[in-house]
């Protein structure tokens, strides 16, 4: 066993500035909203970017393919979705790159990207080049960079997606013109992006355009009508996506429920608090403390003046400051858990419970490490001192059949309504006549 | 057709579970009928059956109806009849029949579910991983050759039960299996399952809340099964008056559905309900379809007369003389023997399931055999291998025991002498090796949670009401097979009740669950990603493989032919009597002393050591003894055991078990020791003996210790050893400790070069979760600080700080001196580690012995974890070290992967060392559940496949049989002897 090949370097193909000029990257579906607003971000910046919409068995059976079947499923649906594309025909592959957010921590999803370009070198792509979206400089891509104005505006459209996100849930449940909430958030999503370039970024401008994406989503006529509200919590991946939990928010809503998912600026604020963590329980990196604080404090800030806009506004729910989501936590588990969703999971949990949101399923991919203490493993001490929360666990991997998982949901449904009602005879409210759907209230 | 606010005489409750439908007809509280059939899937039609048996009741007066269970869902749609959710219903009924209940257990055909009352509503169900109950029953049933009546009957004359995993029924088969080959009594095995099914009904539902007060069991397998009932009041410790077992059982969730039915204004005539329920049109039809397996006739044709080809020659022993051999192959499920003629022609044949008594078969056989033989036939030589291989072995005195590899290379040599790749799926496991000049280059056999292949398929046919055989032929047959994915088998049960309920046919079905074996062993167990990889030429065999449906798909989904011998089932056996023609005087059983040959088998307990192993005892007519369960030798009789071998994962136990304390002024400090506790024990043991604690650290696990702490498990599919730390710390609490600590570790130690040095999440925090899941722990002080171990200075500060928090009086600079104590300890900890390893290397190479890294974390040297492993490594013949005695001995380099876990960096520089030394072997130890190991497999084995060298893989979980694990090391060193065998031919 002489001259044993040692293993080369940990190499990558960089994107350069000659690929910005004719390259597709390819972008997977993640968080639908925002990403399209990311997507017009870039493309007012020269980018040619695609969203992945795919869906079907191909893509799992791609990942099932290439990533070993043991790895969690985001990362099999993931990188099936790349493979599948480039499989598909439809882009040039060698001018298409990929695009993949990397946040390092003690998670195995900061490996994704590795896994990703196993996978493509394993399928014959090892050319295509894999760009790394991250903050902290982990990579080198110099067609690529994340430039100031590009990250101001990025920080705006979480803003912006956060917002869409949310009234959309608040208001296709109810309206009366089918169809006519989504309509608006896609007119709004291109509208907005374009704003921005033409415009330039203030928070200012940011809060001026709050308040006409509010008017606008109250001009929807919607139904008055009483729904169970069901929060939807869980890894960051099956908890937006709709490849990943099998259209989960659509099932809610054709049940009869109104969905309540919180943002995307929390798990941002969590990250930044992470990196803060580290410096409060093990002294480590303690240079960094400055801009970290100050960019928490700047993020809390706006943040509040938003919640205080919806405030004034009065049509809709606003949601909670993340100061607030972080006391509501304190008495169950600490803020060093950081490694997938960490504390920020439970902390939803009862940010929603506090909201009035009792009822909750909680997603994660079959067999996700942090979610075994952050979801599952507070689920008793969460609801003993919450008796009204009604959460239910669902597991979602390529194996997992959609009869049990909406088994399970229609369970803590049919809780969820024997309580509303329940309260409602409490309150000496009369229960709205039973609709159309059969199944309803017990 | 529905009659809004018209007041109706009767309600009607239908629940349609995964296997059964119930139907119930009340007037007020009178129940008029009930019934409970099952419905082989064919939901529609059992239910209007159902229905019409009450039209007699009714005549066409108006019914309030409502339908409930899990594949009554769909229907409910489509027939526009109200739907309520099983557990719900069931809370429904017991609120007003039983309102002093606490808590309800009821196990259906595939769920199992929990209600508590007690402290606010809590339903639980059981999650995707938690295989089914009465299915699980139905299946091992099957497994016995019995019926569930049976089971039932024989479970209450148990003597002894044995431990078998819970988790779903692929696993539990794994520990069944063993147990009957190796002579278990039955009755002991049936209460055996059952208390696996208690077991996994307290472990994966009550998740931390404890079972006490009145309990209500519900649900048809606890209506039927005496011997389940028993076993969950004496798990339970309930008396007669607090374990209810009410005649409605069967009927709850059908009751429920009533009571719900009559609160809905609407109401039907039956012939309304019966025309709803026959004119449900199935929905979807087109999603979730794949190709038919044979386009058309010509197809089937050309692909029948190819194989017609792969044939051997048989012949009539009567008109054979002269020697034969014969080869055994004692399988899990079936046992298949072979006889040949000096020319490899067969003479005889037998192929069948075993039974649960493999002996007996053997000895039926060989009587025939020595029958149809006259004084024509000598056997000149045997041979025997697969799961009951030491068995039959002792039992009969066979020359030769191989390995299933070995035995089964040899046979595809046969079929194709220059074969590349063999894949072999049996009843039970999947086992598959690639050849390369002429040896044995890689062995992938299934891991526990995918195996179940075959006899998967079988029970399958069964359960639909067709034999294997007619159940294959459909699937020839399928138009559209339906997509049943490729993950373990348990899934594939709730994937076919989908399918189902969007109306497949059995054609579909069976067409369907064939390409899902076949993707199951390419995907998951090959990890293929093309064709090209398998090579040219290859042979598949294996019972499952006559299954014509099984082989089509498989062709198709690697878009090449392959070679199935006819023997396809028989090649175990065929390659053992092939081997056993370099023989030279047969030892087999005489013709007469098999006359008188009886085979008895009792269980009893090793006294050895205070592992306790089980043994069963088997004891034939000529007084030979075969004793298996054990795990070491000490139990087997024998004078003295064999010298003990370097063994670094014994060293270790011994070092960290041997750390004494002191009596300390401050209290006595509990130590769990189980995951990150095992490396750092000596850091923590001596910061808190020098702050004068009493350090007390929980004894080595045992099944006991997971066990005791089984009942706050809030994550089922969590990894064994972070499940165990429940067990740990409830005996900690028990032995009265004052304080426990188990810190929360973001980072490990930094042993550099690499991107990181994290903790997994699970050994980080899992002290987050114990707190919020062990009540007991209010008992105490349980100290769970986020340290920083890699700066001391932090750490002195940290803990300081924290442990002021609960104990007066303790100095900055009494933990300053703690701490430097404690890291002192650790260093040489890990120092005697290191040059115990270097010791082992130089023992080894002294001795010419082979080196084998057994390469794990430092909680899987715990004896209950690591199943002695590394016991029986040893007694095969490599000097075992670990990971962490070796890794500096092999340069850091760069890895393909983030390489960012302090113990998982270890394993890639320890594989590094294993490919640079052509006289050490590494063993991948992997935990059932550990997400990080997906990735660090792939790259410890591209690490060691780069340098030429067998990448072997054990994962390891509750399962505590080591007859797999013996396969697969015996494959190993049989791969590296013929390899070495090839070396010198050359």
């Amino acid at each position: 066993m002489k001259g044993v090949k040692l293993l080369e370097e940990r190499k990558y193909i960089p994107f350069t500035e000659e690929m910005r000029k004719d390259y597709t990257i390819l972008v997977p579906n993640m968080l639908p909203r925002h990403f399209k607003l990311f997507l017009q971000v870039f493309k007012n910046y020269g980018y040619k970017l695609e969203l992945l919409e795919t869906s079907g068995h191909r893509i799992i059976e791609s990942g099932l393919k290439y990533v070993h079947n043991d790895t969690c499923y985001p990362a099999i649906l993931v990188i099936g979705q790349f493979i599948d594309a480039l499989n598909s025909g439809k882009y040039d592959v060698h001018k298409t790159a990929l695009i993949l957010f990397q946040t390092g921590g003690g998670c195995r999803a900061s490996n994704y990207i590795f896994l990703l370009r196993k996978a493509l070198e394993k399928a014959g792509y090892g050319f295509v080049p894999v760009i790394s979206f991250n903050l902290g400089g982990l990579e080198n891509h110099p067609g690529f960079r994340l430039t100031v104005p590009i990250l101001h505006r990025l920080f705006y459209a979480i803003i912006y997606g956060d917002m869409l996100l949310s009234l959309v849930n608040q208001c296709k449940p109810y309206e009366v013109n089918k169809g006519e909430t989504e309509r608006l958030a896609d007119e709004l999503t291109v509208e907005l992006a374009d704003k921005m370039q033409k415009e330039g970024v203030s928070f200012k401008k940011v809060k001026e355009n709050c308040k006409m994406i509010l008017s606008r989503f109250a001009e929807i006529e919607r139904v008055k009508e009483k729904k169970v509200k069901v929060g939807v919590v869980g890894e960051i991946y099956v908890k937006y996506s709709p490849l990943g939990n099998n259209n989960l928010e659509q099932f809610l809503i054709d049940e009869g429920a109104e969905v309540v998912v919180p943002g995307l600026l929390d798990f941002f604020m969590y990250c930044i608090v992470s990196n803060l963590t580290d410096i409060w329980l093990y002294g480590l990196n303690k240079l960094r403390y400055p801009v970290l604080k100050f960019v928490f404090n700047y993020l809390v800030k706006q943040q509040k003046e938003i919640i205080a806009l919806m405030k004034e506004d009065g049509n809709f729910a606003p949601p909670t400051p993340i100061e607030h989501t972080m006391e509501l936590i304190k008495d169950f588990m600490g803020l060093g858990t950081k490694m997938g969703e960490g504390w920020l999971l439970p902390a939803e949990m009862l940010e929603l419970n506090d909201e009035g949101v009792h009822n909750i399923v909680c997603t994660q991919p079959f067999g996700c490490l942090p979610n075994h203490i952050c979801g599952k493993g507070m689920m008793k001490p969460l609801k003993e001192k919450n008796p009204d929360m009604n959460i239910v666990a669902i597991d979602y991997d390529s194996g997992a059949s959609k009869v049990n998982q909406e088994n399970r949901i229609k369970l803590m449904l049919a809780n969820a309504r024997a309580n509303m009602a329940e309260k409602e005879r409490e309150n000496g409210i009369k229960a709205e006549p039973e609709n159309e759907k059969t199944e309803i209230l017990a | 057709m529905v009659n809004k606010g018209t007041a109706a005489a009767f309600s009607l409750g239908i629940d349609i579970g995964s296997t059964t439908a119930k139907i119930v007809l009340r007037k007020g509280e009178e129940v008029l009928f009930e019934r409970y059939e099952r419905h082989f899937s064919q939901v529609r039609e059992k239910t209007a059956e159902l229905l019409r048996l009450v039209s007699d009741i009714t005549d066409d007066e108006q019914i309030s109806a409502a339908i409930s269970g899990s594949a009554g869902l769909g229907l409910a749609e489509a027939a526009n009849i109200p739907f309520v959710q099983e557990v719900f219903a069931t809370g429904e009924v017991v609120k007003l029949k039983e309102p002093d209940t606490s808590c309800v257990i009821e196990l259906g055909g595939e769920d199992a579910k929990i209600i508590f009352f007690d402290g606010g509503l809590d339903e639980r169900m059981n999650g995707s991983c938690a295989g089914g109950t009465g299915a699980f029953i139905d299946q091992m049933a099957t497994l016995l050759n019995i019926t569930v009546d049976e089971l039932d009957k024989l479970s209450l004359d148990a003597g002894r039960l044995y431990p078998i995993a819970s988790r779903c029924g692929v696993f539990a088969k794994t520990d069944i299996q063993p147990l009957l080959n190796q002579g278990a009594r039955k009755e002991d095995v049936a209460a055996s399952i059952y208390q696996a099914v208690v077991n996994q009904t307290i472990a994966g539902l009550a998740q931390g809340k404890r079972i006490t007060g009145k309990v209500l069991f519900l649900g048809g397998p606890l209506y039927y099964c005496k011997g389940l009932g028993i076993r969950f009041k004496e798990t339970l410790k309930l008396d007669d008056e607090h374990a209810v077992f009410p005649e409605y059982a069967r009927y709850a969730v059908a009751l429920g559905a009533s009571f719900y039915a009559e609160k809905q204004n609407s109401s039907y005539t039956i012939e309304e309900l019966i025309k709803a329920v026959e004119n449900a049109s199935s929905v979807s039809g087109g999603k979730g379809r794949l190709k038919p397996l044979f386009a058309d006739e010509s197809q089937y044709r050309e692909f029948k007369e190819r194989h017609a080809k792969s044939t051997v020659k048989e012949l009539d022993i009567s008109e054979y003389s002269g020697k034969a051999y014969l080869g055994i192959d004692c399988g899990s499920t079936t046992t298949k023997l072979c006889l040949l003629t000096e020319n490899n022609e067969i003479i005889y044949s037998y192929y069948a399931s075993n039974q649960g008594n493999p002996a007996e078969i053997v000895r039926e056989q060989l009587t025939k055999i020595y029958e149809l033989s006259g004084d024509r036939i000598e056997i000149a030589g045997s041979a025997v291998t697969g799961y009951g291989e030491e068995l039959i072995k002792n039992a009969f005195s066979v020359d030769y025991g191989i390995v299933e590899t070995i035995a089964h290379y040899t046979a595809a040599k046969y079929f194709e002498p220059d074969v590349e790749f063999i894949l072999d799926i049996g009843g039970q496991d999947i086992k598959c090796f690639k050849i390369k000049n002429g040896a044995i280059d890689s062995i992938m056999l299934n891991e526990a949670c995918s195996s179940g292949c075959g006899s998967f398929l079988e029970t399958f046919a069964k359960a639909m009401g067709y034999s294997i055989e007619d159940f294959a032929n459909k699937g020839l047959d399928g138009k559209a097979p339906v997509d049943l994915g490729s993950r373990c088998t348990v899934f594939m049960n709730s994937s076919v009740k989908q399918s189902q309920k969007d109306g497949a046919t059995v054609e579909d079905i069976s067409a369907g669950l064939s390409i899902s074996v076949v993707k199951n062993a390419l995907y998951k167990v090959i990890r293929a990603a093309s064709a090209a990889e398998l090579g040219e030429k290859i042979v598949v065999q294996g019972g499952t493989f006559y299954n014509d449906a099984v082989l089509r798909a498989f062709e198709r989904e690697i878009g090449h032919n392959v070679i199935r011998p006819s023997i396809a089932g028989l090649m175990g056996a065929y390659g053992a009597a092939l081997y056993s023609k370099k023989c030279r005087g047969s030892t087999i059983i005489s013709r007469e002393n098999l006359k008188n040959f009886v085979h008895t088998s009792k269980s009893a307990v090793c006294q050895g050591c205070t592992n306790h192993c089980r043994l069963t005892v088997n004891t034939f007519g000529d007084g030979k003894r075969f004793i298996s369960g054990n795990q070491c030798e000490k139990g087997l009789g024998k004078d003295t055991p064999t010298q003990s071998l370097p063994n670094l994962y014994e060293f270790k136990r011994n070092y960290l078990t041997s750390i004494k304390s002191e009596e300390g002024t401050r209290g006595i400090m509990g130590l769990p020791l189980a995951l990150g506790m095992y490396e750092l024990l000596p850091l923590w043991h001596g910061i808190f003996t020098k702050l004068g604690f009493t350090v007390k650290v929980s004894p080595m696990s045992t099944r006991r210790t997971y066990e005791k702490g089984q009942f706050s498990i809030p994550s089922d599919t969590a990894c064994y050893p972070a499940k165990i730390m429940h067990g740990h710390i409830a005996t900690l609490i028990k032995d009265g400790v004052d304080a426990i600590f188990y810190p929360c570790l973001t980072y490990n130690m930094d042993e550099k070069m690499t991107d990181n040095h994290y903790n997994c999440p699970v050994v980080a925090y899992y002290s987050e979760l114990l707190k919020g899941n062990m009540d007991d722990l209010s008992k105490v002080k349980f100290l769970y600080p986020y340290l920083n171990i890699n700066n001391r200075k932090e750490l002195v500060k940290e803990l300081h700080s924290y442990l002021s928090g609960f104990f007066d009086g303790i100095e900055k600079n009494e933990v300053k001196t703690a701490v430097d104590y404690g890291m002192q300890k650790y260093a040489e900890y890990m120092e005697a580690v290191r040059t115990e390893g270097a010791k082992a290397l130089d023992f080894a190479r002294k001795n010419g012995m082979r080196i084998m890294i057994l390469a794990g974390r430092p909680y899987h040297i715990d004896a209950e974890i690591g199943h002695g492993i590394d016991k029986l490594a040893n007694s095969l013949g490599f000097v075992v070290v670990s990971e962490d005695s070796v890794f500096r001995l092999a340069e850091p380099f760069t890895v393909k992967v983030l390489n960012q876990w302090t113990y998982h960096a270890r394993l890639y520089r320890a594989a590094r060392y294993a490919a640079e030394h052509d006289d050490t072997e590494l063993v991948q130890l992997v935990s059932f559940g550990c997400g990080v190991d997906a990735i660090t497999t792939d790259e410890v084995r591209s690490i060691l496949e780069n340098a030429g060298k067998y990448y072997t893989q054990i994962k390891i979980d509750e399962i505590t049989n080591l007859g797999a694990v013996t396969i697969r090391l015996r494959s190993l060193i049989g791969a590296l002897d013929e390899r070495s065998e090839a070396v010198g031919r050359a």
